[in-house]
């Protein structure tokens, strides 16, 4: 593997450990794969109509019928997507949920950010998120103590 | 011999699959964005590649969370768009090159990629969205494909490295087989992107035109950036862009870009697109004057 220098094989463990650095994001690790199994596959097993309907008449009973954990299930009932991605679920994955709903992807996107839809598609149409103050958590607390 | 004439990139966005089917692309929104893609759909008129190498990844359509191959190369007969929640795209079948893709699993084994080999699936935005952006709305699509489906949702993906690598690797196995084939290799995702958290929406136009310049020409410097840079600099989706490079690592040493096309906003996406050519001096390009190519269309 590739280390940050560019040339030497990394360590794995800093490897996984600067993807906890980056702000407002969750990378879908083995770790979180592990952990959002039955979550995702959940989510997969709405590719199919009628599991789409048996979902939609009662959602809790076709939860129930997989190995959740109680939390991983009040996540998907309230569409809480953060807390969804903290239980390991994947947006590729959580999308067979957006479509079931209706939303389209930029709309459900949308409810993970402080924004409403109406100001996150204005963001991305004057062209998107700066990465600026978005890149590392540890910079963005080293400038906060350097600056006072 | 067959050889690799060109390499193309593009986004893969789905959004732009649902414009172009239900002809929303020339309105404000999409207009900018397809009109990027009208020289190359002239120009690939004009080359007709008889195959293309198509690097792109799956977004839990063909594979769920059972199987997470790396590499993985479509040798089959055929492939369905697959039903992503909302019905499959009405667009062609795609048709493969088993002798093709057969003899490139083989070759790329042999030379130490440990491939994993599809006989059956059904392929996805990520592989559809591409052919529509190229070829436009054609009965049947113009040429046969070989799926090539990477990684990037399960974290590790693939380095840029070795990625780089496997297009060198894709090169030398197209050159050995026999036939007469005119084959191109595209590279899809990206650009800067992040679908998830309170993140979600970056995009960074400076990084992104940077790594299309890095496609340009000698460098090989690409392939040694971190995949926390492209989740840094780029979003968490952003790392599909180490697809671009399999695209870039088969064109051999040098490469000269044809066309290029930038264009923000996709949905939460960045579009980026290219069109590169061989520039190593082995004469690869099998279609002679593509300028003259052109205005005769």
């Amino acid at each position: 593997m590739t280390g940050p220098d560019g040339q030497s094989v990394g360590d794995i463990h800093e490897y996984l450990a600067a993807f906890d650095d980056i702000p407002g994001t969750r990378v879908f690790t083995a770790k979180r794969a592990r952990q959002g199994y039955h979550m995702n596959q959940f989510a997969m097993s709405l590719m199919k109509a009628e599991n789409r309907e048996r979902f939609k008449q009662d959602e809790r009973a076709y939860l129930d019928e997989w190995p959740l954990s109680d939390e991983q299930k009040d996540a998907l009932l309230r569409r809480d997507y953060n807390r969804c991605l903290d239980l390991g679920g994947n947006v590729y994955f959580l999308a067979k949920l957006f479509s079931t709903d209706g939303f389209s992807f930029a709309q459900a996107v949308s409810t993970m950010t402080d924004m409403n839809f109406e100001d996150y598609t204005k963001m991305m149409i004057a062209g998107g998120r700066s990465p600026e103050g978005q890149r590392s958590i540890k910079a963005n607390q080293q400038d906060k103590e350097g600056s006072r | 011999m067959a050889r690799i004439t060109a390499g193309v990139a593009s986004s893969h966005v789905p959004l732009l699959g649902v414009a172009s089917d239900f002809g929303k692309d020339s309105d404000d929104y999409f207009a900018p964005i397809f009109a990027g893609y009208d020289w190359t759909r002239a120009w690939e008129k004009a080359e007709r590649p008889d195959v293309v190498i198509l690097v792109y990844n799956d977004h839990a359509s063909a594979f769920d969370m059972k199987i997470i191959p790396t590499f993985a190369i479509g040798c089959g007969e055929r492939y369905k768009p697959a039903d992503e929640g909302w019905g499959p795209r009405q667009v062609p079948e795609v048709e493969g090159h088993p002798d093709l893709a057969w003899h490139i699993a083989q070759s790329l084994i042999l030379d130490e990629f440990d491939m994993t080999i599809i006989n059956e699936m059904d392929v996805d935005h990520g592989l559809t969205v591409p052919l529509s952006m190229m070829f436009g709305k054609p009965e049947a699509w113009p040429c046969k494909v070989v799926p090539l489906a990477v990684n990037v949702v399960t974290y590790p993906p693939p380095s840029g490295n070795r990625c780089w690598a496997l297009g060198e690797a894709i090169r030398r196995a197209v050159e050995s087989f026999d036939e007469d084939l005119n084959v191109q290799i595209w590279g899809t995702g990206g650009m800067s992107h992040q679908l998830q958290g309170p993140r979600a929406g970056l995009i960074n136009p400076e990084w992104d035109n940077r790594f299309l310049d890095g496609l340009i020409g000698e460098s090989d410097h690409l392939r040694r950036i971190p995949h926390i840079e492209y989740l840094r600099e780029t979003g968490s989706e952003g790392i599909e862009m180490v697809m671009w490079l399999i695209m870039r690592g088969a064109l051999g040493k040098r490469t000269r870009a044809l066309h290029r096309h930038y264009h923000v906003p996709c949905s939460n996406t960045a579009i980026g697109h290219i069109v590169l050519r061989p520039d190593n001096g082995e004469g690869l390009d099998m279609t002679g004057d593509y300028d003259a190519a052109l205005a005769a269309e």
